[in-house]
């Protein structure tokens, strides 16, 4: 079984150009400010959510998406973020604006727990 | 494991303990269409062929009623596209019981998502039953999105708190506990403070030969944690009903059936209406189970069951919708 490494990759490519516009900065708005920020996936299969712990720049739009025949929730512990109720197939994002360790759970099935880690 | 073929086991109430391996048998028997009794004091498990047998035993008792659950109004993905139809055939399976049940409990996820016209939809089905008086708990499904206002608004009359309640038929005392709400990252189903306090006053007063009835939707015994079935403060309801000698406890949530004695309690879960789920630790997950579409209906089911005054335990039959 391979892994797929190329999300890290590509992290460090999206930081790398960040950077870049911060330091072109006096004046406008420097054109990398101005892209979309990460967007990154969080699939729900199975009961679970995957991958279990995510690590994301500040500034990341994390994805849930439930691949379940049974609805889900995504709900962080402090409130932070508070999804509807996913059906299959529905979708719920959320831009992490600040850095943290933000810890969440479905709360119709409390047992299934995540973590999304914003650096 | 060649098992002697030995069709019934005993349990013995002077030494407050069942046969092992007879109740292993039972419980193996459960899955797959057999159904379990506890008459007497004697848990008996019979195969679904000795089901006519059974029918004339357990007869006519002082008190019927039958308990379904999981209907999951809504749910239309492969494991079952047509719920209306199984609902429909569960009816008609509660109306032609031998003896007519009085009436219904229903322990919850009455609907899929929490939708009004789910809910519609049950109550118009369920109007074609014989029995009249249904008594319901909720599922977590039933209080999505609002945490229960619209079931309370529903179901909630003559309720405590976010829907328990109790009530009393011929002599036996029903419990009807919510177990859904509130629920903590990691953890089970909850009754929370508010309710077990409740619960405690509301069986002080009974006397300790009165049968009781517990029903709420997640199961009371800690059937597979791993899957969240179970209830984490449910050892504190069941020490309040410690001096009563006969408990039976109703819970629906885990779409098979299963039985486990414990002293003078007796656990049961009733067959979903709707579609099955795995057996513990059988799958990834316990999500809906799909299984040939000839086979759904030995797989769905209701739960019958008789109470006959002075004996000591009630008569908790299982029967699916084949």
């Amino acid at each position: 079984m391979r892994r797929v490494v190329s999300t890290a990759v590509l992290f460090a490519a999206t930081f790398g150009v960040a950077f870049a516009g911060l330091r072109a900065g006096a004046g406008s708005l420097p054109a990398a400010a101005q892209q979309k920020p990460d967007a990154t996936e969080v699939k729900i299969d199975n009961f679970s959510f995957g991958p279990a712990e995510l690590k994301v720049p500040v500034g990341t739009t994390v994805t849930w998406t439930n691949h379940d025949d049974i609805p889900h929730t995504a709900v962080s512990t402090d409130k932070t973020f508070k999804s509807k109720v996913l059906d299959t197939d529905e979708k719920f994002s959320f831009t992490f604006s600040k850095p943290g360790t933000y810890e969440y759970f479905c709360s119709i099935h409390p047992k299934m727990t995540g973590r999304v880690v914003v650096q | 494991m060649a098992a002697k073929s030995k069709d019934e086991l005993l349990h013995d109430h002077n030494h407050d303990g069942v046969d092992r391996r007879g109740f292993l048998k039972c419980m193996a028997w459960a899955g797959t269409g057999a159904f379990c009794i506890m008459q007497g004091g004697v848990l008996k498990s019979y195969s679904m062929s000795q089901m006519a047998q059974m029918a004339t035993k357990v007869g006519a008792g002082d008190l019927s009623f039958v308990q379904i659950s999981d209907s999951h109004m809504g749910f239309n993905k492969a494991a079952n596209p047509d719920v209306i139809g199984t609902l429909k055939t569960a009816v008609d399976k509660v109306n032609s019981l031998s003896t007519p049940a009085e009436f219904m409990l229903h322990t919850g996820d009455i609907s899929h998502l929490s939708k009004p016209e789910e809910f519609d939809t049950v109550d118009q089905i369920l109007r074609g039953a014989t029995p009249k008086d249904i008594f319901y708990v909720p599922g977590e499904h039933d209080m999505l999105n609002d945490d229960g206002k619209q079931y309370l608004e529903r179901y909630g009359k003559n309720t405590k708190g976010a829907g328990w309640y109790s009530f009393d038929k011929k002599g036996v005392h029903f419990i009807g506990l919510v177990n859904v709400l509130n629920l903590k990252a990691g953890g089970l189903g909850t009754l929370g403070h508010e309710q077990l306090e409740w619960m405690e006053d509301d069986v002080k007063h009974l006397k300790s030969s009165t049968p009781i009835v517990v029903f709420a939707h997640i199961p009371l015994w800690s059937v597979y944690p791993e899957w969240g079935w179970g209830t984490e403060d449910s050892a504190q309801a069941l020490a309040y009903l410690k001096k009563f000698g006969s408990v039976t406890v109703l819970n629906g949530h885990i779409h098979q059936t299963m039985q486990k004695v414990e002293g003078n309690v007796t656990f049961h879960t009733a067959a979903s209406t709707a579609f099955p789920q795995p057996e513990p630790g059988k799958a990834p997950s316990p999500g809906p189970m799909k299984v040939p579409a000839e086979q759904l209906k030995s797989v769905l089911g209701i739960t019958d069951v008789n109470y006959v005054h002075g004996q000591h335990a009630l008569a908790v039959v299982d029967s699916s919708l084949a």
